[in-house]
């Protein structure tokens, strides 16, 4: 059994307005210094295939992320 | 008779099948599970609500359910296809309209009137209607993005764009202009009652298919 990560992320140059409100509220608690924040997803797969990591990336071209909006990293986690 | 395809989640199916009554049609319910549409299907709408809760983006888990097949099939032969709110959002993660719908610019559920521009009337959906529609929308995740040189952007909320879509989009048509998606909900705007009946005209359209 090989534990996958997944982290989908919102591409570079898309508007994030969770983020964008999240790094609001840190703001008003008075963090200071904040460039940016962004949010996105971890997915954990236990996977039991050959090959778990061109697993893990079909997962996400076919669901795990929409390449219109997210970009994904795949890896081993031990 | 008008499809009205039900998903885990889905709200506003008997709304839906009360508008297709409303503009003097009947409907019938599709099940997420079925392989196939129901006998005499002449048109679908994939109805509003939060099929299996949003999980993951929006309409993503439903678009890769069964029926999606058979309704990929009914839209490539031509027939008409109708997405309201989490529909548009099954018919964009499915393929088969350009784009995507994101959190509202706002990042709150907005819930009201709105006054709609139909910017293309060369479509089976949008022929008879007039310049403007007052629809109400109700969503949270309702904000096309794409790019509007690869869609028919059909209906806009003008100038202004409460949700935060590119060009303003509150609907967008396939290029055969057969499969329509749309935020706003025409299904409670076909009775006086509710403050509007500019919803009629895109269930008058099922009908007539």
């Amino acid at each position: 059994m090989t534990r996958v990560v997944v982290t989908v992320m919102p591409r570079d140059g898309v508007l994030d307005p969770q983020g964008q409100a999240v790094q609001g509220a840190l703001a008003r608690l008075g963090f200071a210094g904040i460039h940016d924040v962004r949010l996105g997803r971890r997915i954990e797969l236990e996977l039991d295939g050959p090959d778990p990591l061109a697993q893990a990336r079909e997962m996400c071209d076919r669901l795990l992320a929409n390449p219109l909006i997210e970009d994904f990293t795949v890896a081993i986690e031990d | 008779m008008i499809a009205v395809v039900r998903f885990p989640g889905s709200l506003d199916h008997d709304s839906a099948v009360r508008a297709v009554e409303a503009a003097g049609g009947t409907a019938t319910y599709a099940w997420h599970a079925d392989r196939a549409l129901p006998a005499g299907t002449r048109a679908v709408v994939l109805p509003g609500g939060f099929s299996y809760g949003d999980h993951l983006r929006p309409g993503a888990i439903a678009s890769r359910s069964p029926i999606m097949d058979a309704v990929r099939r009914h839209a490539d032969a031509g027939g008409l296809v109708l997405g309201i709110c989490n529909g548009f959002q099954v018919l964009c993660e499915a393929g088969l309209l350009p784009g995507v719908l994101r959190t509202n610019a706002t990042t709150s559920f907005v819930c009201r009137q709105v006054e709609l521009e139909v910017l293309d009337h060369d479509t089976p959906f949008t022929r008879d209607l007039g310049a403007g529609l007052s629809i109400p929308i109700k969503n949270h995740d309702g904000a096309w993005y794409g790019d509007p040189a690869d869609a028919r952007i059909v209906l806009s909320y003008g100038m202004e764009n409460p949700l935060g879509s590119i060009a303003s989009a509150a609907g967008v048509a396939n290029a055969q202009g057969n499969v329509l998606g749309l935020m706003p909900h025409p299904e409670e705007a076909v009775d006086r009652l509710l403050g509007s009946t500019d919803g009629l005209g895109l269930f008058t359209a099922l009908v007539r298919a």
